[in-house]
């Protein structure tokens, strides 16, 4: 019993962590299946949009408003705004003028990015890590007073309700909406949907926006759940989420979610059975073992080379 | 078109606000146990609103400005000259090169300490850089983990030193194999992956091993480092003031000079230049060879290299392997310069800046890699009121050279005839 306890907390810590790196990893795999590139400055967009949302609560309670719905809604609007301004104005400035050029300079180009907007945040913001205020406190608890406890906090029922509302509307929008079935068609064939009258330019914007807009929903969601915020919070995680989509297979949607999930519970796993400190180790060495093996990841498609 | 391009204009000036002002014009500080915002001074509030003002007039007026710039004749008066005959061109480079190695030698006697010490770090970035040249710049392959080489030279020599007492000149070769080694075995399976699936994996083996150093603190001493390693000694001469090894004796006493810390800082900076010059040469004769030859084949186009019966996975492990053994070098010459090491000193960004400095020199081109190793280093040294700003200033390089110049500042050229186009 005590076991099943254990290893059923350590499940949902898992399932909190991976419902939000499937969130960011759905950027990396929207952007990769559309132009073939990685966006390696994702991460640093998902930091931004935890800044930015940490910002916008620190300011309302500043102003005296302590109606939390009212926060909550303020802060992930501008965490989303300046998050999705920032994915739109990086595309524009380092990628669109490098598209099509040799796989590497676009990915450079990206790490470039992510080296300047790391340090733009640094020193505007100074290189301490910054506390978080918990806002949603409290947790039910499960089991027998003196054995182990399961707590399932009111956060992490938080966490798993907004990425679920957040991958619902995604699919709607992408299955239903002209943009989603343009962002379909652009990512089957570029050219052909450019000759079929699609605006390809903007649609590649779309896809950078919505992918920043989720991952400052994800910015803001781990930021309350870890507590804190620095500078360097975003370049693990965007590393972590890249090994999620790779995980679920680069390009696909589904993937990406399913890549986060197993991701969150194996490192969740690791930590609670093995040593905390391994658990970046174990995330790393699955992305290369997949890599190895399987390297369309569990739900991609092949890649056909043609010459 | 005005109202079209005054709509976008204003659209990006609003993005520009929008992506300046909170992170830039509110800054969090800490007050005790809560955080607190606090508005930033008028000149960075003035700042934003002058950016934003530019980004909307270059908007604005972008076709006639770039219209103006394409008729502005090229800045370079050289762009059209015929390219010297290679002959002639091999000849000055290595005259020029010969002037700088000669220039090197002799030049720490007359500086000062702090000089030389820099001098020591720049050549151990030049001997990175130019092993990050051979698997990115002539075999195209990125490789994000670099660092994680140059960790396993320097720790080997640590370990080996602390464990087992060897001393500076048989942990060299030492350190330079083992990751070599390392090279060989993570390529061995990696290589067969894409460019930029490639980049990753390697990103992620340089991060295992980050995190191996650290943790594995009954080796490798995790975050505290390794401290206490030997300094190199000249035929069994150490460099202190005091012998410290039986059998040793000191190079002041040997030459009956007065003892001088800069004999020591000047001996290892030379130690690094002889490295840095054998590395150089190496890779210039690997380059006419063969294998050299076969790396830039197969970066240009893979498929018609193997088709030509080139084994991808032998040559890209060669260009793999061989940049590895250059890190171990640089790696095993760090440790002695520093004395210490700890995992602090291998993190990603170390990395990112030899790639940098890769990339801004040229891909591929060697004179251009030393050069851009030398300004990297230097200029934030020069500019140490600045200093906060040079990652920043790196980003940006980074992308204005993959947008502007994505050959770098002095491209390898070779003699090739090119078709001329049907007009």
């Amino acid at each position: 019993m005590q076991d099943l306890l254990y290893f059923s907390q350590q499940l949902i810590n898992g399932l909190t962590i991976g419902s939000t790196y499937a969130l960011i990893a759905i950027g990396y795999t929207m952007v990769y299946g559309i132009i073939g590139m990685i966006n390696f400055a994702h991460g640093e967009i998902y930091m931004i949009g935890a800044y930015t949302a940490l910002i916008a609560i620190t300011g309302l309670a500043t102003l005296g408003v302590a109606w939390l719905p009212l926060i909550l809604l303020v802060a992930l609007l501008c965490a989303i705004i300046v998050s999705s301004s920032m994915g739109w104005a990086v595309e524009r400035v380092a990628y669109r003028p490098v598209r099509g050029r040799h796989r590497l300079i676009p990915l450079i180009s990206a790490i470039g990015m992510s080296i300047f907007l790391q340090n733009y945040v640094h020193l505007a913001q100074g290189s301490r890590n910054i506390g978080f205020p918990a806002l949603i406190d409290g947790s039910f608890r499960f089991g027998s007073s003196e054995g182990f406890q399961l707590s399932l906090s009111y956060m992490q029922i938080t966490i798993f309700i907004t990425t679920l509302i957040c991958m619902i509307v995604l699919s709607l929008f992408i299955s239903r909406s002209r943009i989603g079935r343009a962002c379909r068609a652009v990512s089957q064939d570029l050219g052909m949907a450019n000759l079929l009258g699609i605006d390809t330019n903007r649609i590649i914007s779309a896809t950078f926006i919505i992918g920043a807009a989720l991952a400052a929903v994800a910015g803001l969601l781990l930021g309350m759940y870890y507590g804190s915020v620095d500078p360097l919070f975003g370049f693990i995680a965007g590393l972590k989420a890249f090994t999620a989509a790779v995980l679920g297979g680069i390009g696909s949607i589904p993937g990406a979610m399913l890549g986060g999930l197993i991701l969150g519970v194996a490192e969740s796993m690791t930590s609670g059975y093995l040593s905390g400190e391994y658990k970046d180790v174990v995330a790393f060495s699955l992305l290369i073992l997949i890599l190895l093996f399987k390297p369309t990841g569990l739900l991609g498609k092949p890649e056909v080379e043609k010459i | 078109m005005i109202a079209h391009n005054f709509k976008h204009a204003l659209f990006c000036a609003v993005v520009t606000m929008v992506v300046a002002y909170p992170i830039l014009g509110l800054n969090l500080v800490a007050r005790g146990t809560r955080v607190g915002l606090e508005g930033a001074d008028t000149t960075t509030l003035v700042a934003i609103f002058v950016a934003a003002v530019v980004v909307f007039a270059f908007q604005l007026y972008r076709d006639t400005l770039m219209a103006a710039l394409g008729k502005l004749p090229k800045l370079n008066p050289l762009a059209h000259r015929e390219p010297m005959p290679q002959a002639k061109r091999v000849k000055m480079e290595s005259w020029i090169l010969t002037g700088i190695i000669v220039l090197a030698l002799f030049w720490p006697f007359f500086v000062s300490r702090g000089s030389v010490d820099l001098a020591t770090l720049v050549l151990i970035y030049v001997m990175l850089a130019l092993g990050l040249n051979v698997v990115v710049g002539l075999a195209g392959l990125l490789d994000l983990g670099y660092v994680a080489f140059y960790a396993v030279g320097a720790y080997t020599f640590a370990l080996l030193s602390q464990y087992m007492g060897i001393s500076f000149w048989m942990a060299l070769p030492l350190g330079a194999l083992l990751a070599a080694l390392f090279g060989l075995v993570l390529g061995f399976p990696v290589l067969r992956l894409r460019g930029d699936y490639l980049a990753i994996v390697t990103l992620g083996f340089g991060e295992i091993i980050r995190i191996l150093l650290n943790n594995w603190t009954a080796v490798t001493g995790g975050p505290n480092g390794i401290g206490g390693i030997p300094e190199p000694t000249l035929f069994g001469m150490e460099f202190g003031r005091r012998v410290k090894e039986e059998g040793n004796t000191s190079f002041h006493e040997t030459f009956g000079i007065a003892y001088s810390g800069e004999h020591k800082v000047i001996f290892l900076y030379l130690i690094a230049l002889v490295l840095a010059v054998i590395t150089a040469l190496v890779i210039r004769r690997l380059m006419r060879m063969p294998v050299g030859r076969a790396w830039e084949a197969l970066r240009e186009d893979e498929i018609a290299a193997r088709s030509l019966g080139l084994s991808r996975t032998a040559v890209k492990l060669s260009a793999f392997t061989i940049g590895a053994f250059f890190a171990g070098f640089a790696g095993t010459v760090f440790a002695s310069k520093q004395g210490f090491i700890s995992p602090e000193s291998f993190v990603f960004l170390e990395s990112a800046i030899i790639l940098a400095i890769v990339v801004l020199g040229g891909m591929g081109s060697q004179l251009g890699v030393v050069l851009a190793a030398i300004a990297v280093t230097i200029l934030p040294e020069l500019a140490r009121e600045f200093s906060d700003y040079r990652m920043l200033v790196f980003g940006a390089a980074m992308v204005l050279m993959m947008v502007w110049r994505p050959q770098g500042l002095m491209p390898m050229r070779r003699a090739h005839i090119e078709l001329k186009r049907q007009e």
